[in-house]
């Protein structure tokens, strides 16, 4: 089993004009990514951009892996270029993924825009148990959804120009379940990917509620397997690596 | 019969690749993409007395063809160092090297002392980090303060070699390696970080949380092969080179400029494998030329005898 494999690109699918869904075959022996963990990608041979780029595993079969993307900057332009049959190098994977949700209790999976990509296979993992809150900025931004619907699982959609699905932001609807399912709040947990601001409410609220939970972050890497200290956040232990520690951190142990 | 070893004062080396101080861990990190039996040497991340947080994030940020970082010398502590992590590294038959860095010549003393004792095979003086408000590039850029730290260090460390770190933010870099050559270095290894800026045009801010950090990777290549030329001109002590080594040209380009030994540091980051595939191409490259020893190459470029002034 390698760690740090190539892998041959099956394809490169847009799924809108910001966002592509990035389908990989690993042309070596790897080891099964747990649901959250992440994957460090080449997006060029040449020295420009220099380093790999961190992303989630959005599901692997004995098929294939893939990978879910927002054109952010320069190397993301370059992974839009990805075509059929081009061989990249990657690592992972890397990272400790979401914990395994305890018996009883009741996963509320709330995503962000891309962050669906870190959540997407715990909701498979833990259907018909988890809750789903799926909110972006736009209907078009909202990925995945057929996919997410076949999960057979209870999903609030929203959208911020309430252009399809509940008209707001996840936190209003984390609210709105939390009131309305008061029997099930001593039973919750929060397990949340999305923009800093966002994860930072929702876990507020949580907090405020007494509801235990995690988070999965994002910072800058240069390696992503520990070694080079630059992806750090604070936490009420002092300063951890996203990549190693991380992604996933327990809400209330991060420094908001 | 290939010989890729090289010496470092009186420390043999099986081949010249070294890892990077502050880019490999303390070794362990990369077990599972290198064998470091493979490595002649592994330079670990730099030690201080007392462990020490570090800079709070952003801490890098990525540049054409090479990175910036300020860290800020995240380190375990000398205690924990030689509880937890030595006794791990000494596992492998690769030569053992700690970076170390002070706040006054007393505490590099101390470390230096404490390390020597514990049997490690090698000591760099950090003199350069730019990212730290003490210590570290003030002793790096002051030529009497290098003259006594080195000395005084030299005076604790019986068995280790000692290496002292230069910094690229001086006007004369050969002068900076007499200095450590006269007061008792075994050898010199430049270059560290350029210090180097970026800012975000959309929030106007830096886009690290230090402001200003440390410039490595492909980019600052053609600085530091100028730099050891122009040491390994003017020290008979080995020069080792490092500064945006990817692959086995750049190594050998480095040799070709005078470097004995040569360290990778932003490239592992890109490919964790790069120390090992070096260590591999070198053998190769010689092959390849029908040269027998690897030292051979050393200070080899043609050509560049004279002339040691640019024409701007």
């Amino acid at each position: 089993m390698n760690r740090y494999f190539k892998a041959e690109i099956l394809g490169n699918l847009p799924l809108n004009i910001n966002n592509n869904l990035l389908t990989l075959f690993p042309l070596e022996p790897v080891f099964d990514p747990k649901p959250g963990q992440f994957y460090m990608l080449e997006v060029s041979d040449s020295c420009n951009p220099l380093l790999l780029r961190p992303f989630c595993c959005l599901r692997k079969t004995p098929e294939n892996m893939q990978f879910l993307f927002t054109v952010r900057g320069t190397g993301t332009a370059l992974m839009k270029e990805f075509r059929k049959g081009q061989v990249i190098h990657m690592i992972g994977p890397m990272g400790n993924g979401y914990p395994e949700p305890l018996k009883g209790c009741t996963p509320v999976v709330i995503a962000g825009g891309t962050g669906i990509a870190s959540l997407f296979s715990f909701i498979e993992s833990t259907a018909g148990t988890c809750r789903v809150i799926y909110g972006a900025k736009t209907k078009d931004e909202l990925l995945m959804l057929d996919e997410l619907c076949k999960a057979e699982t209870s999903m609030t959609v929203c959208t911020n120009d309430c252009s399809f699905g509940e008209e707001g932001m996840v936190d209003q609807i984390f609210m709105n379940f939390l009131r309305s399912n008061e029997s099930l709040r001593s039973s919750c947990v929060l397990y949340a990917c999305g923009p800093r601001p966002m994860l930072r409410t929702v876990a507020a609220i949580a907090i405020d509620n007494h509801i235990k939970g995690y988070a999965s972050l994002e910072e800058n890497m240069a390696c992503g397997f520990g070694a080079c200290l630059g992806c750090v956040v604070n936490t009420v232990k002092g300063y951890k690596r996203v990549c190693k520690e991380g992604p996933v951190f327990p809400i209330e142990e991060i420094v908001w | 019969m290939i010989d890729l070893s090289v010496n470092i004062g009186r420390l043999k080396l099986k081949n010249p690749v070294m890892t990077a101080s502050g880019t490999f861990g303390y070794g362990e990190e990369y077990a599972e993409f290198v064998d470091l039996n493979m490595l002649g040497a592994i330079v670990v991340k730099g030690i201080s007395l007392k462990p020490m947080e570090g800079n709070p994030p952003p801490r890098i940020c990525e540049t054409p063809c090479g990175m910036l970082n300020a860290i800020g010398l995240q380190n375990v502590g000398l205690k924990h160092f030689l509880k937890e992590k030595l006794p791990y590294l000494r596992a492998f038959d690769s030569r053992i090297i700690v970076n170390i860095l002070g706040n006054s010549v007393k505490e590099y003393v101390k470390l230096a002392g404490a390390l020597d004792e514990a049997g490690v095979d090698g000591i760099e003086l950090n003199v350069s980090c730019p990212n730290v408000k003490k210590g570290g590039i003030i002793f790096g850029t002051d030529k009497k303060a290098l003259a006594k730290l080195t000395a005084e260090v030299r005076m604790a460390v019986k068995h280790s070699i000692l290496i002292t770190k230069l910094s690229p933010t001086v006007s004369n870099i050969a002068e900076f390696g007499l200095i450590a050559e006269e007061n008792g270095s075994d050898a010199i290894t430049l270059i560290n970080t350029i210090p180097g800026m970026a800012i975000d045009t959309e929030t106007w801010r830096p886009r690290l949380a230090n402001i200003t950090g440390g410039l490595s990777g492909p980019a600052i290549k053609p600085v530091a092969v100028k730099m050891v030329w122009e040491a390994f001109r003017a020290v008979k002590i080995p020069v080792i080179g490092v500064g945006g080594i990817m692959n086995v040209r750049d190594a050998i380009e480095f040799m070709l400029a005078g470097a004995t030994a040569v360290q990778v540091g932003t490239g592992n980051f890109v490919r964790p494998t790069a120390t090992a595939e070096i260590a591999e191409g070198l053998w190769t490259y010689l092959e390849k030329k029908g040269i027998n020893n690897l030292k051979d190459i050393i200070g080899g470029v043609n050509g560049a005898s004279t002339n040691s002034n640019s024409d701007n």
